[in-house]
């Protein structure tokens, strides 16, 4: 028992590594197909944490769509767009370093003081449902019904909108 | 038990939005600035789901807002890159800079 939990505990520590190195893969590295590589492994790790909170259809759906389409969609920009060695060179600017790092640790010290410290969050005292796929759909289609039909529309429209504004100018070059 | 503390996640989630925050002023390419954005999503579900489970009354709230944060990076993400395209399309270039003027 005590075994399974130091193994627990341990893939706990491996998935917020997991996190934590694909993202400064992504903001360090010069070529952006690596930088969206670091993005794969980060939201991975995510989807791990994702498992330690007691959801493992959250931990399959974050893989199914952002590991598997959001990346994919980024990829395909990267691909469609410039040319790797051109911006290979000037991919990264090193003029914004400073401002870069003042402001992410101000942002980072405030949150920490401020949730740590400062705040006390209480658990509530009553408790419905459990964290199963069950009451998921139930609320999905009775309390939050509207929610899920807006983001049916919005989907679809940012569908119909890619189609749009992807398609825009391609006729005057290839005539 | 460090995995079973709520201060952990709400700690990753800050690490993850400076992360987001960090590329988003650091790279100098449209789709790198995407890519940030994502952290900066992924930071406020873990928040969400963070909450979720070790604060809130009822333990779906927290998953369905965490699947809406999905399906709305998924719409961003395709919005944004059909943009990007279009705009390399249109400047030749992918660079913030050169394409603040909005019209060549």
């Amino acid at each position: 028992m005590i075994v399974y939990q130091y193994i627990a505990e341990a893939l706990f520590y491996a998935f917020v590594a997991l996190t934590f190195m694909g993202g400064f893969m992504a903001i360090r590295s010069r070529l952006l197909m690596h930088a969206v590589l670091g993005l794969a492994v980060s939201l991975f790790g995510v989807a791990g944490l994702y498992f330690y909170l007691g959801s493992p259809f959250l931990t399959m759906m974050q893989i199914l769509i952002y590991v598997g389409a959001v990346c994919i969609i980024i990829v395909l920009g990267v691909m469609l767009g410039n040319t790797p060695d051109q911006l290979a060179i000037k991919n990264l600017t090193r003029g914004n370093l400073p401002l870069a790092l003042v402001a992410c640790t101000t942002g980072f010290v405030a949150l920490f003081i401020a949730t740590v410290t400062r705040t006390e969050f209480v658990k509530s005292s009553e408790h419905i449902g459990d964290m199963s796929i069950q009451f998921v759909g139930e609320n999905l289609l009775f309390q939050y019904c509207l929610a899920f039909e807006l983001i049916s529309v919005i989907l679809l429209t940012a569908i119909i909108g890619a189609i749009i504004l992807a398609r825009d100018g391609r006729e005057e070059k290839t005539s | 038990m460090i995995s079973a503390n709520l201060y952990t996640y709400l700690i990753i989630a800050a690490v993850l939005l400076v992360i987001g925050l960090y590329g988003m002023i650091q790279h100098r390419s449209l789709i790198g600035m995407l890519i940030s954005s994502e952290f900066i999503l992924n930071g406020a579900a873990l928040n969400f789901m963070a909450f979720n489970r070790f604060v809130a009354p009822n333990p779906a709230v927290g998953q369905i807002y965490a699947l809406f944060i999905m399906g709305i990076a998924a719409a961003e993400a395709a919005i944004a890159v059909s943009i990007i395209i279009a705009v390399y399309r249109k400047f030749q270039s992918e660079d913030p800079e050169e394409v603040q003027d909005m019209k060549r």
